[in-house]
């Protein structure tokens, strides 16, 4: 059987895939940010998965305006960078797990969440700066990887109860998995921030730690919080927080040992928040 | 019976819902078309000429052509898609997000040093924050404006 062991939680901002492709780790700008990773990676590294279930959104690069699936699941064999204007990231191909990935599919959509299985997709800037995050820049990823993309780009996105549900259900169905895998599943985005108009550039400090805190003890209660109250308090972009949700929710309903926490500001626009969760 | 939008009464904020996807689709199908480095080659030769393959709005055009990004947002632009124009410059996601404020380069990378825009004054329309309309632009550019007595 296949287990849910921990969940990591981390933001997704592009220009840190940039500082990390091109060697800025160690200036002083981005010195404090990447610190608060090594004991994330050192924790990866102590208690590595078979596969990530990783959460993350799309922006502007798989999906056009033509088709924005709410939920995605890749369910192919490999997925590749995306060229997102810049060319490609210089880091590995992720391998998925395709086995998985239909297993899941075929269970939460009977479960009532109409997931859009895609065996084709490059993954963008979401999935791959966490991975950089999380694991630094080996020559393959040290696990397979599901990418699982939700709308947040094109308004109304799904609810934080919604994500939170979807969590749970992926972790009964991840339970029903005839494997013995490690399976972690990552929420990404955040924290605060937004890309647009005069209100441009801003972080919310004390309501990004509350989420944090709320996150971690007061899941349900959090999961109800109206998408309104994620735009005005932590921006229009600070609405990828409700992927963290599908993250909370896969830990199920037992208690959970934070492993780490750790925030700063800023990340080019964006607060940084990095939280990792273990079954207690 | 009109759509329930909370979100309207945040200062200085578009949020991209199913009404603004659907004035912008051309506008946002042109900048993804920029992802193709044939096209991103095709559209610096001759933007205009390359604009007038789309069948967009002629504010549209002008919006893309003038950097407008502010504007482009009003006539259905989404910041992920325009971001395919910055790429296209080779301007960042900071760059573009500055110049939204009016603020220089620099005023806005500063602001984001020093920790962010503040929230307080900036959650509804009618409070005082750097982010409400009477307060804009920002920086220098609104300094100049106030001592203008404009």
């Amino acid at each position: 059987m296949a287990h849910i062991t921990a969940s990591v939680y981390t933001s997704h901002v592009p220009a840190i895939g940039v500082a990390i492709d091109q060697g800025k780790t160690q200036e002083p700008y981005w010195q404090p940010l990447f610190r608060g990773y090594d004991a994330s990676k050192a924790w990866l590294a102590a208690n590595r998965p078979d596969v990530v279930i990783l959460v993350y959104n799309d922006h502007a690069t798989a999906f056009s305006l033509e088709v924005i699936p709410t939920f995605a699941i890749g369910c192919a064999a490999e997925f590749k960078p995306a060229d997102e204007g810049w060319g490609p990231r210089p880091v590995p191909v992720v391998k998925g797990h395709a086995e998985l990935a239909a297993h899941v599919a075929q269970s939460v959509i009977q479960e009532d969440f109409d997931l859009t299985i895609v065996n084709r997709m490059d993954v963008d800037h979401g999935l791959t700066v966490p991975l950089s995050l999380m694991c630094g820049q080996p020559s393959a990823w040290p696990f397979a990887v599901i990418p699982f993309a939700v709308n947040v780009v094109q308004y109304p996105v799904p609810s934080g109860r919604r994500c939170y549900h979807l969590g749970q259900a992926i972790r009964r169905a991840v339970e029903r998995f005839d494997q013995p895998l490690n399976v972690q599943v990552w929420g990404t985005g955040g924290m605060s921030h937004q890309l647009q108009g005069a209100r441009a550039g801003l972080i919310n400090r004390e309501w990004d730690n509350k989420f944090l805190d709320r996150l971690i003890a007061d899941p349900a209660g959090l999961s109800v919080m109206p998408h309104i109250d994620y735009v005005r308090e932590g921006g229009s972009e600070g609405i990828e927080l409700v992927m963290w949700l599908i993250g909370r929710g896969a830990m199920g309903p037992g208690k959970v040992r934070v492993a780490h926490r750790f925030y700063h500001v800023p990340a080019s626009n964006t607060a940084v928040g990095n939280l990792i969760l273990e079954a207690a | 019976m009109a759509l329930d939008k909370p979100y309207a009464d945040v200062p200085g904020t578009t949020i991209f819902d199913a009404e603004q996807s659907r004035k912008g689709y051309h506008l946002n199908q042109f900048c993804f078309s920029l992802m193709k480095p044939e096209n991103r080659a095709r559209f610096k030769a001759n933007e205009r000429a390359y604009l007038d393959e789309w069948p967009l709005s002629e504010d549209q055009k002008q919006a893309v052509m003038a950097r407008d990004l502010n504007r482009c947002i009003a006539l259905g632009g989404n910041i992920y898609f325009l971001a395919r124009i910055g790429a296209t410059d080779g301007k960042s996601f900071q760059q573009m997000a500055g110049s939204m404020t009016g603020m220089t380069e620099e005023e806005y990378r500063a602001m984001m040093v020093a920790g962010g825009r503040k929230i307080d004054g900036n959650r509804r329309l009618g409070e005082d924050g750097d982010a409400q309309p009477h307060r804009q632009p920002q920086g220098a550019a609104g300094r100049a404006k106030i001592a203008k007595g404009a």
